[in-house]
């Protein structure tokens, strides 16, 4: 696109010479690299990934069924590109952008036809454009020249592009425009539109990376308690099926405090799509009130679509995600599930007879994650601002054995670990986030803001959790072999905190409406008042009162209510007294 | 259409073939034999001048003489309403000596992918009368719920009673129509003709042949044919859904067969292999399967399925169950040693799961406390089986009360909660009863997963006295 010669050259195109699956070759096609093509005589569309000599190897994004030798190959000499403008936020889109309500309708059946193609941003609507520039300004690439109103909640920002040369404004208007009428005109005869076409393989550009400060604060105590990831962070969640990756990620999606939220669903269940599409226009975001659809971007290839477009959702992802950034937004993107991206990766490979790497998959298996993922981070963005874009990716190893190349690969990339546990699974501990094999390494740099807006021991007080969860552990490999009550009184007390910890604390009812979304706030008081039971209970003990009835008092059991109070505040602060009065009671 | 006599190469099940006229990929191939005996095929690659051919029969009798004809369209499976009833082959031909089939449609077998924009959430409770099913792992309309089972357990028994007794309770006193919309699809792959039989004896027993279409594809026919039965019961079942307006159940069994089969077309076509040397492909080709369960918004019916496999050496982390439960929404796990137990059916809670239960149950679909007793019997049900391994070691002496109290637990749930019998249909309420039933052998403050007022409203004050009798 922005090389001159293209437009000079006519591409020639090529004719069908084979056909495995999804994947094609063609002789005779004229075309470089990752260009998109058009396959056959119903223009499925394609992409280049492999040329050699006269023959060129083609990806095709849909069903080949019924393609054959001979039929042609168009080429139109561009790389996968995304359409960026208003109207992506509150649509759902397939692997390659093709928005899949308009393609309901345009097919006119529930099911996926082929070779129906649509532009991924609508370009017959006008939206309401109202400039931040004068005439005499001058714009630099990344600039923002406009405001739209896209959403309920979201403010479309608009910016010289960045592949412009920019200048000074000559033109600046207001009022309703479509996406590709000029809004701002340049003196270096450049005009600026609502709409942005850019290569999906290829980052945006910003000026630097920076150390993420701020955590993503996402509701979920485990998360925000223990764990944490910052804005700009990036963070895994690894484990066997049924351990709750999706339902992780949903909550995330649901409850963090990202500005614009991308979803993508990459070989994953259309079930789980459709309950994101039902139930996200439902719920409210916990920051503005208004529906959580009007930050979220759904990008939807279900296991059952073509797998090229699965290989390639992870690219129209995140750089949609980039746009929202350059916006200066916050963005969280979630990808569910990166092992099936993998498992797209390895399945072309092998159709291309690539000599495989570990397990099958392909040599560029780790550089291939790790691209992605170096593509969040907090920026400082070409017009000075900042933005940041927060990359959660679900991994899903084959019988839930973390050794395996994708989950290590990953490892080695994020700094944060949520290890989910089939074991906290099966008796239905939910999140099944396992406290001692997952680890957050943002916990130091976040520190600071935790002592700022949540309490200012808030990090001693989750030492204190971490100490009796660990301390917990070791004693439980010796109730195993013993049985509780032949441990000394201190420590069974120990492992009855520990168990108000897990059972009250950590976990967590994503499909209770109060306990669903805990704030910092009520995340910190609720470990406080397991602290004080903690304290108070070894008072008593020390004063010689029996662990039975300190335990027994009737108070203790209702800490289990705390995640699900309707007023929290005010229950949490009447169970603190009980507490106290009841267990001082006993000496 | 052309005939070639041009075969190149045959290679375990497949056949190359040179044409000099471009061949569509998957198109149907027909291949006769020297001896007169017709073959058919489809296509797996194809490129200027060459084929490969996947023989679904199997390449016995054909030598480099054999005729090849293209037919010009990839494979069809004819669907009608009139197909209730009916037994088919394994290639969709009839075998039951029925009239002729009369379609009404040709239906790609392949099947194009459901848009997620243009499905509906599945929130319809089925009640299956199971109450391990019921109670613990509700089954929707539009799911699809495998079960994960072994060699020798009774999988079959489990699923037939699923078919007898599933209904949505609802529609009981909605009239007789509602009762007439339900179909089911068995999709027999590569499993024994003693198993068919059971299932055919059970079919005709309790007369719901009527309202199936079984394919059959029996364990000594052709092994790549197993690739095409499943797609074709699917076609079968999406008409019957989304046209007829039929609650479809598919059960296909044995998903273990299919998959041996794909490693087989996989290793003849000397790809790559993945784990095991099953293909690499073969999450997606399972996805294929599973993901045509699911509802339609607008449409009447539902397709949901009910895969079965048998789990080699009861592994649930090889590959087929291991990619199947990544797709599946949950899965229900027949356990051996409940099965020798005596436990019917022997379906071990702790491991199994439906992923759409929460949003099928609760008030005004099943009762408002489901959610929390099916959590507070998970959670006694796993502390109960934790201690099993401790009282080994140090006696039920050495334990507290109340570990005592979870052991106990335990034990009832299995006598009383799991077992049932396969012909025992317990309506979602019952379940429900037993249940709290068995939980008020704690007390009140144990059962911390419940909300009050449930507890208020179902605890049984008197079970609680009596367990703490026996206890003492």
């Amino acid at each position: 696109m922005s090389q001159a010669q293209d437009t000079e050259t006519v591409r020639e195109d090529g004719i069908i010479e084979s056909v495995s699956g999804p994947v094609v070759t063609a002789a005779d096609l004229d075309a470089r690299m990752n260009d998109v093509v058009y396959v056959g005589d119903e223009g499925l569309m394609g992409e280049v990934i492999e040329i050699e000599g006269n023959l060129t190897t083609i990806q095709v994004y849909e069903e080949t069924s019924g393609v054959g030798p001979g039929e042609p190959v168009e080429n139109t000499g561009e790389p996968l590109s995304v359409d960026l403008g208003p109207g992506m936020l509150d649509s759902i889109y397939d692997g390659v952008q093709r928005p899949l309500d308009v393609l309901e309708s345009k097919m006119g059946t529930a099911f996926l036809d082929r070779g129906v193609d649509a532009p991924g941003i609508d370009l017959e609507k006008t939206w309401e454009f109202t400039p931040t520039v004068s005439v005499g300004d001058t714009v630099a690439p990344g600039d923002i020249v406009g405001e739209v109103p896209e959403t309920e909640s979201i403010t479309h920002k608009v910016m010289v592009p960045p592949d412009y040369d920019g200048g000074d404004v000559t033109a600046a208007e207001e009022g309703e425009f479509t996406v590709d009428e000029p809004v701002v005109e340049l003196d270096s005869g450049e005009a600026v539109t609502m709409h942005q076409e850019w290569p999906v393989r290829q980052a945006r550009p910003a000026l630097e990376k920076q150390s993420p400060t701020i955590p993503l604060v996402s509701g979920q105590r485990i998360q925000d308690g223990l764990f944490p990831i910052a804005k700009g962070g990036t963070a895994a969640i690894p484990g066997p099926f049924g351990s709750g990756k999706t339902v992780t990620q949903h909550q995330l999606a649901k409850w963090s405090d990202a500005d614009i939220v991308v979803y993508v669903g990459c070989g994953e269940r259309g079930n789980e799509m459709t309950e994101v599409i039902e139930d996200f226009p439902e719920l409210e975001d916990p920051k503005t009130g208004k529906p959580l659809m009007s930050r979220t971007c759904l990008i939807a290839n279900t296991s059952n679509m073509p797998v090229a477009a699965r290989e390639s959702c992870i690219y129209t992802g995140i750089t949609i995600a980039e746009y929202f950034r350059d916006m200066g937004y916050d963005v969280a993107l979630m990808a569910d599930s990166t092992s099936r991206w993998a498992e797209a990766m390895r399945e072309i490979s092998s159709r291309l007879e690539e000599m495989p790497g570990e397990e099958g998959y392909p040599a560029y298996l780790a550089a291939s994650l790790s691209e992605f993922y170096e593509r969040a981070g907090l920026f400082e963005l070409l017009n000075g601002d900042q933005g940041s874009i927060s990359a959660i990716g679900a991994v899903s190893p084959p019988g839930g054995d973390f050794s395996e190349p994708v989950t290590q690969n990953t490892l080695r990339i994020v700094k944060t670990f949520w290890a989910l546990d089939a074991d906290l699974a099966n008796r239905r501990h939910f999140p099944s986030i396992n406290w001692n094999d997952s680890y957050s390494l943002y916990t130091q740099q976040l520190d600071p803001w935790y002592r700022e807006n949540v309490a200012e021991d808030f990090p001693e007080i989750r030492q204190w959790a971490v100490d009796v969860l660990d301390e917990e552990d070791e004693l439980q490999e010796i109730v195993q072999l013993v049985g509780k009550d032949a441990l000394p009184e201190d420590q069974q007390l120990t492992l009855e905190v520990a168990r108000y910890l897990r059972e009250a604390w950590l976990q967590q009812n994503a499909f209770h409406d109060v306990d669903t979304f805990c704030p910092p706030e009520k995340t910190y008081q609720m470990l406080q008042a397991i602290k004080t039971f903690n304290d108070e209970a070894f008072a008593a003990l020390d004063a010689g009162v029996p662990v039975g009835e300190i335990t027994g008092v009737d108070a203790a059991p209702r800490l289990n209510r705390m995640g699900t109070a309707e007023e929290w505040d005010e229950f949490i602060d009447e169970l603190e007294s009980n507490l106290e009065a009841q267990i001082r009671e006993l000496y | 259409m052309k005939e070639y006599q041009t075969i190149t190469e045959i290679s375990g099940p497949l056949v190359f073939a040179e044409v000099d006229e471009p061949v569509g990929y998957d198109e149907i191939v027909e291949i006769e034999t020297p001896d007169g005996d017709t073959l058919r095929g489809q296509v797996l690659e194809s490129s200027e001048g060459l084929v490969s051919i996947q023989v679904f029969e199997g390449t016995g009798g054909i030598d480099r003489n054999a005729s090849v004809r293209f037919l010009g369209e990839t494979m069809k499976m004819p669907v009608t309403e009139d197909l209730l009833g009916r037994v088919l082959d394994g290639s969709g031909n009839p075998i039951d000596d029925g009239p002729e089939i009369v379609p009404e449609e040709r239906r790609d077998i392949v099947g194009a992918a459901i848009n997620p924009y243009s499905r509906e959430y599945p929130e319809e409770f089925i009640q299956t009368g199971v109450s391990t099913i019921d109670g613990m792992n509700t089954l929707v309309r539009g799911q699809k719920l495998p079960i994960f089972s072994g060699s020798g357990l009774p999988h079959n028994d489990l699923a037939l009673q699923i078919a007898r007794q599933a209904t949505v309770p609802e529609e009981e006193d909605g009239g007789d129509d509602e009762a007439s919309d339900f179909a089911v699809i068995f999709g027999a792959i590569g499993i024994t003709a003693e198993e068919a039989n059971e299932f055919m004896q059970d079919f005709e027993r309790t007369g719901a042949l009527e309202r199936s279409v079984v394919f059959m594809n029996l364990a000594d026919d052709p092994a790549v044919e197993r690739t095409v039965t499943p797609r074709l019961a699917l076609t079968t079942a999406e008409y019957l859904a989304f046209e007829k307006d039929y609650h479809v159940l598919v059960i296909l069994t044995d998903i273990t067969n299919y998959c041996e089969a794909l490693r087989e077309i996989g290793a003849a076509r000397e790809e790559v292999p993945g784990r095991r040397g099953y293909p690499g492909y073969m999450y997606t080709d399972l996805a294929q399967l599973y993901e045509r369960a699911g509802r339609i918004e607008g449409r009447e019916g539902s397709v949901t399925q009910i895969p079965i496999l048998t789990m080699p050496s009861d592994d649930i982390t090889h590959p087929i169950p291991d990619l199947t439960g990544y797709i599946t929404e949950g899965q229900i796990i027949v356990d051996r040693s409940l099965n020798s137990q005596g436990a019917k059916p022997p379906i071990d809670v702790s491991d199994s799961l439906s992923r759409l239960m929460d949003d099928g149950i609760g008030e005004g679909l099943t009762r408002g406390d489901h959610s929390d007793v099916s959590a507070q019997l998970y959670a006694a049900y796993a502390e109960g089986k934790d201690l099993r391994d401790l009282v080994n070691i140090v006696g039920r002496e050495a334990l507290s009360e109340r570990d005592n109290k979870y052991l106990d637990f335990a034990d009832r749930f299995e006598e009383e909660f799991v077992q049932q019998g396969y012909d025992t249909d317990r309506t979602i309420i019952e379940t429900l009863e037993i249940g709290w039933e068995l939980l008020s052998m704690f007390p009140k403050e144990e059962l911390n997963r419940i909300d009050e007022d449930a507890i208020e409203e179902y605890y049984l004050e008197d079970e609680s006295e009596v367990a703490e009798a026996t206890a003492d």
